[in-house]
């Protein structure tokens, strides 16, 4: 009885947070399907999202959730340049080169990070109240952040099946060869995409902020988990990357109950090799 | 003296690491001592990826994973069980070695990108594993008993015994990494690199090689981190299963020129002295990570080959002397 109302109480947060990782995942499988590169950067991006919502809450005193088009579209330049600096050149480079190639960027953000805002953990505190739904209390930035993360997910369906850059990476994604025959600027599409994962990297992180506390190294677990939901998902599949976010969010909603907290990443990481070995189309992916 | 002449390219990584002994043998230096140990630990490590990484081409992102779980069984049996650091040693070299014929099974049917982020699970789920084991002294680690370091003469004596035995380590994973890229099975390793479907068709067993390149690249890890940890004093779970660490690896090797026995050697020494240097320089020890992240993007992008392929590619006459 004791578990069942400690699940009712950690599901409904597992859930709302699943949305927001999801978001996360969203980038990195958008950067892997369109381009096959996985995006070692994630990590540093997401934080800097982190740190952006503290500036513009904090220091300027702007609503984060108005912030967040600021971060978004800061996020979408410095992924179009981050892929023209580091990207580029290798993108055709055995998976090696494109893996330590986003890695240097990792390096270098998080080593400009520390200096300049150090490792000591920041909060930003910012409530939009609660409400209770039966025996649980909900908090109002975990909500509005699930919404908004619908939001983005909904809005990114609507550009890549609706406008035309979005037919575009479509078309990169399934045959980059053929894309480039039919006149599509490939170089430029493969930039836009990366921008766009960067980009969603920059706002999950946001999100993140308005409800935990962060330093510049927070990142780096958003990113491991973001890699376990991909695969859970499917790499390369935007939808499967929000449905995997949930999987973990309920998981790590649900694992608590009936074990120690610290039992959860040893189960979802777990978790991840099984799939990868089993699945490697993840759950959703259907072809290959 | 033609028996001779196919190790001379064993030859530069031999004098390069005897120096760098010699070093602080002869200028009886303690902190030079422990930098040159720094350094060795490198060059084993760095070696023993190479096997995998140079020869077979397959990424591995969570190779200190062997180093971390090596040590921890080690060291488990050295403090608790009261067996020498011999028997320790070989116990952690052997269960690494196992871990990785048991996962070598399973992920290395992965090729590229995957089995790079398998083994970057593999990596997390053990060091989150190893968090909740009681018995391995769980969050907490393990911290060595005093009363250890007395059957080798007391603590300082003990930590100068970890030196010698860390040269022995180097030379042995030097020795192996040139061993394996003469013989036949070396040979079926670089074919799995250019092409494992081509490979196959020429008789090359390619699970069987890969397995076998992979639980070769374990052992020496595993008894290096039973050593270190040994030496150390204490080891936890963020110390063992340090993911950067994992990175730091490729990029020496990748630095020095992967697939080559001198190249892993350069790597290390070239990447643990511009770090020694930048954390200790006033001006760049804030952002000696970014000055190492700007190195290694500019070495992906323009020399992938590393040092040595580089060389190797330029200078034709070197390529007998470099290997």
């Amino acid at each position: 009885m004791q578990q069942i109302n400690l699940l009712l109480t950690s599901l409904p947060d597992g859930i709302l947070l699943g949305f927001v990782y999801g978001l996360a995942a969203m980038g990195l499988t958008l950067i892997w399907g369109v381009m096959n590169v996985i995006n070692l950067s994630h990590g540093p991006i997401i934080a800097l999202g982190m740190f952006g919502t503290f500036f513009i809450f904090i220091r300027m005193g702007i609503n984060p959730y108005i912030g967040l088009l600021f971060i978004a579209i800061l996020g979408l330049i410095m992924g179009v340049f981050i892929y023209f600096v580091a990207v580029h050149r290798v993108i055709n480079a055995p998976h090696l080169s494109s893996l330590l190639a986003t890695f240097s960027v990792n390096m270098i953000i998080i080593g400009l990070g520390t200096a300049a805002l150090t490792t000591s953990p920041y909060n930003v505190d910012f409530n939009v109240g609660s409400f209770r739904l039966g025996s649980t209390t909900i908090l109002g930035t975990r909500l509005v952040a699930a919404v908004i993360a619908i939001l983005f997910t909904g809005g990114l369906y609507i550009f890549l099946y609706r406008t035309r850059p979005g037919k575009f990476i479509r078309a990169v994604t399934n045959n980059r060869a053929a894309a480039e025959l039919m006149g599509i600027p490939s170089t430029r599409i493969l930039a836009l995409s990366f921008g766009l994962g960067t980009m969603l990297a920059a706002v999950s992180g946001a999100l993140i902020a308005t409800f935990f506390p962060f330093n510049i190294l927070s990142g780096g677990g958003y990113e491991l988990k973001s890699f376990v939901i991909g695969v859970l998902g499917g790499l390369g599949n935007p939808i499967g990357a929000l449905v995997g976010g949930l999987i973990l969010g309920v998981l790590e909603g649900i694992i608590p109950a009936f074990m120690e907290t610290s039992w959860v990443p040893v189960i979802e990481f777990g978790l991840f090799v099984v799939i990868l070995l089993v699945r490697p189309q993840g759950i959703f992916g259907a072809k290959k | 003296m033609k028996n001779l002449r196919i190790h001379l390219g064993l030859l530069a990584p031999l004098l390069v690491v005897t120096a760098m002994i010699l070093w602080p043998i002869i200028t009886g230096n303690v902190s030079s001592r422990e930098i040159v140990f720094t350094i060795l630990k490198a060059i084993a490590l760095a070696s023993s990826l190479n096997i995998l990484l140079g020869y077979t081409g397959y990424v591995s992102f969570g190779h200190i994973v062997f180093y971390g779980f090596g040590g921890y069984v080690g060291l488990y049996f050295v403090n608790e069980q009261g067996w020498s650091i011999w028997l320790g040693m070989l116990v952690g070299g052997i269960a690494a070695g196992m871990l990785a014929f048991l996962l070598g099974k399973a992920i290395l049917r992965l090729r590229g990108a995957y089995f790079a982020l398998a083994t970057i699970g593999i990596n997390e789920a053990m060091k989150a594993f190893i968090n909740n084991f009681e018995l391995f002294g769980g969050p907490i680690g393990m911290t060595i008993n005093f009363s250890v370091y007395r059957d080798y003469g007391g603590a300082a004596q003990a930590l100068s015994m970890s030196f010698y035995i860390m040269a022995v380590l180097t030379f042995t994973a030097l020795i192996a990494s040139h061993l394996v890229r003469l013989s036949k099975f070396g040979l079926g390793l670089q074919a799995i690199r250019e092409n494992e479907d081509a490979a196959e068709v020429m008789g090359v067993v390619a699970p069987n090689a890969k397995t076998w390149a992979y639980v070769l690249s374990a052992i020496i890890p595993g008894m290096v981190g039973v050593l270190f940890f040994f030496k150390n004093g204490n080891v936890e779970p963020h110390v063992a299963f340090p993911l950067h660490s994992s990175i730091e690896l490729l990029v020496m090797v990748m630095l020095g020129g992967q697939g080559t026995v001198l190249g892993p050697v350069l790597g290390a020494l070239a990447y643990q002295g511009m770090r020694g240097y930048l954390v200790t320089s006033n001006f760049f020890k804030d952002i000696q990570l970014s000055v190492s992240g700007v190195l290694l993007l500019l070495i992906v992008l323009f020399i992938p080959a590393g040092a040595i392929g580089w060389l190797r590619h330029r200078v034709p006459v070197l390529r007998r002397v470099l290997a």
